[in-house]
């Protein structure tokens, strides 16, 4: 049961992430391979904001809100400044072209991350201090484990409320269905994609402060294996579906928790390659995933 | 135009080089190399703290066989493929006569086949993976091995503690943390106390709770963890949210001063097994901490500091005795070092380039290591 716990807690992390590649591949059709990157910077930028914001010797839940909120910010700019001078101007090129450029990214942020944070581990500030919150059977939720469900579970209600109920919301899911009629249509798709980026590295900030904040030792390479197994819980659910994304993330989170506690945890990141490599074979569109066939 | 430029950079290149590559005699060269940055940090960096303050007191004495003695200093980022690359530039670009390092087990075995193949002695401080100076005839330590360190640590916690029910949390990317393991489950088992779980990690790793999990349904008296600070600390958090109250134990992976600082409250009474202890009332101990002290900011050594510093003095007791910096008569000096007066210790060479020593055990109160009790090497 505690399993359960632990592998929930992860499993909403990925969740989040997993969002940011599905709405991503959506309205692109490109895997962003820099998003486990950009999830990485907001948790250094979280740990940064605490420090400079003085939350670090003062810790408290609105404090932490703050500096969360302040580091989703953040990365939604770098990840519209991505957008704008990495992907835009290959708009129009082959998709490999945009493909590498994301790993070039990724790169760049990691290797970027070791020069201007130091390669060192970080140690992020107990800004809230981790209590017992309940028991549930012989598992024990804590506080923090409390704050990451509630906190994803309003982000994902708010992704949910905002595409399916506004019109702005409409036209990105319309971006999604097909790129050049939803611009014969009148809508500003530059606009869109890059409030697609915003949005999604938001989410990915959001994720990473709460890491920093549970498992407090951050460095500039920590966001490539959150990153690959996030994108594998998107393939999982069915890449393009939001849905499909949270379950995924959830799915993912609970397998590697049960594999590492009951048959070895070097297998624990092996997991995640596992249920790819399954997925890809099985049912390449996903749990939730439309089967489509192409007409050639 | 163009082409008088070109030869005129090439030139100019080859002298640069050729000028690097001056070697000046007029000086003793000594490596250094260790992980002042990475996931062990502080391993690295406290070691060299400790060999800068002996080459300090060494040249203020006057230098080596009348010559200023100088260290070269190479990171290995806490890689052990770096440590590799860190080695060969020492020996092949600086052309040193002796090489210090390095604390991790894993990173001094993946150096010391470079400086067996190159007859450079290499003289490690704090390497407690009996499998180091297996690697030949030039690689020494300054400290004890792990079958003491395990055994001591078993036979602690059945003896002094009267633990009853044992749990061992092994860092499996990690030699030192299984060779560890490994001795401590003998002597566990040779006592007749069960073993109630066996997990493992990752170096590296920053989720620990799935194991945390399985070893709390087991109900252990106490849990031995010997891996590095960074994960340790972490996993004594995890545990205490988790609800899992036993005792943790240690080796000398947990001496920094991060421990505490990422521990918190969870690391409090955590016993383990170490080098030295800054309580000892012994005159070197004491001369040693007041230097210490004074040369960096009155931060406290740690047992990293203290080898690092043995280390450099027996390198350098070595080199005089040795009355020169060929590898072979270093290496003869090294194998008969015989009751070198150690800040952590009398220390005496055993057959196999071993340190005969004491060993330590501490207890974490109130933030700090204390003290609790010392033990002699078996005869």
């Amino acid at each position: 049961m505690q399993q359960l716990v632990n592998g929930l807690a992860w499993g909403s992390i990925y969740a989040l992430i997993a969002l940011g590649y599905t709405m991503v591949y959506g309205v692109l059709r490109l895997i962003n391979f820099a998003h486990g990157d950009v999830y990485m910077v907001g948790a250094m930028a979280a740990f940064y904001l605490a420090h400079w914001l003085g939350f670090a010797t003062a810790p408290s839940l609105p404090g932490f809100i703050i500096v969360m909120v302040l580091s989703m910010i953040v990365c939604a700019l770098l990840g519209a400044l991505i957008e704008r001078a990495a992907y835009r101007p290959l708009r129009r090129q082959p998709r490999w072209a945009m493909l590498t450029t994301a790993i070039g990214i990724s790169m760049l942020l990691e290797y970027g991350g070791q020069a201007l944070f130091g390669a060192d581990p970080k140690f992020f500030p107990q800004l809230i201090e981790s209590a017992p919150a309940f028991r549930i059977a012989d598992a024990v939720v804590t506080n923090i484990d409390l704050l990451i469900f509630t906190v994803s579970l309003l982000l994902m209600l708010g992704l949910r409320w905002f595409v399916y109920r506004t019109r702005t919301g409409m036209a990105l899911r319309a971006v999604s269905v097909n790129y050049d009629a939803a611009a014969l249509m009148g809508i500003n798709v530059d606009t869109i994609i890059a409030l697609t980026f915003m949005i999604g590295s938001a989410l990915a900030a959001a994720a990473g402060a709460m890491v920093g904040l549970r498992n407090p030792k951050i460095d500039p390479l920590m966001g490539l294996m959150p990153g690959i197994k996030a994108f594998v819980a998107a393939v999982l659910g069915g890449i393009g579906n939001f849905p499909g994304a949270v379950a995924g993330g959830l799915l993912m989170g609970v397998c590697e928790t049960l594999v590492a506690a009951y048959i070895s945890s070097t297998y624990r990141d092996a997991v995640a390659f596992v249920i790819l490599i399954a997925v890809l074979l099985v049912r390449p569109a996903g749990l939730f995933g439309t089967v489509s066939v192409e007409k050639v | 135009m163009k082409a008088f430029s070109i030869r005129a950079l090439v030139a100019l290149c080859l002298a640069a080089a050729l000028a690097a590559c001056a070697k000046s005699t007029d000086e003793i060269r000594i490596g250094e190399f260790g992980s002042l940055t990475g996931g062990t940090a502080t391993f690295g960096i406290s070691t060299h703290e400790g060999v800068m303050l002996a080459l300090d007191e060494i040249n203020g004495a006057g230098g080596l066989l009348g010559k200023k003695v100088t260290v070269i200093t190479e990171d290995n980022q806490s890689k052990p493929e770096e440590s590799v690359t860190a080695v060969l530039k020492l020996i092949k670009q600086n052309e040193v006569s002796a090489v210090i390092g390095e604390v991790a087990s894993s990173r001094s075995l993946a150096a010391a086949p470079q400086c067996q193949a190159n007859g450079i002695p290499m003289l490690s401080p704090a390497s407690t993976n009996p499998k180091v100076t297996e690697v030949g005839d030039y690689i020494f330590r300054a400290c004890f091995i792990d079958p003491f360190q395990g055994s001591t640590m078993a036979r602690f916690a059945v003896n002094h503690l009267h633990a009853k029910r044992v749990a061992i949390l092994t860092d499996t990317k990690n030699d030192y943390s299984v060779g560890l393991t490994e001795f401590f489950k003998n002597t566990i088992k040779q006592l007749g106390v069960e073993i109630v779980a066996e997990e493992s990690y990752s170096e590296g790793d920053i989720e620990f709770k799935a194991q945390l999990t399985a070893i709390k349904a087991t109900n252990p008296d106490v849990v031995y963890t010997p891996g590095y600070y960074t994960e340790c600390a972490l996993i004594a958090r995890q545990a205490r949210e988790l609800g899992l109250e036993a005792v943790f134990l240690g080796g000398d992976g947990w001496d920094s001063p991060k421990t505490v600082e990422i521990g918190g409250k969870a690391v409090e009474g955590t016993y383990i097994t170490n080098h030295y202890s800054p309580e000892d009332q012994r005159p070197e101990v004491q001369k040693f901490l007041t230097d210490y002290r004074a040369k960096y900011n009155g931060k406290t050594p740690d047992a990293m500091a203290v080898l690092g510093y043995d280390a450099m003095q027996m390198m350098a007791d070595a080199i005089r005795r040795a009355g020169s910096t060929d590898g072979a008569k270093i290496r003869d000096a090294l194998a008969t070092t015989y009751n070198f007066p150690g800040v952590s210790g009398r220390i005496t060479m055993d057959p196999k380039r071993n340190a005969k020593k004491d060993i330590v055990v501490l207890q974490i109160r109130n933030g700090q290591f204390h003290f609790v009790e010392s033990i002699p090497p078996d005869a």
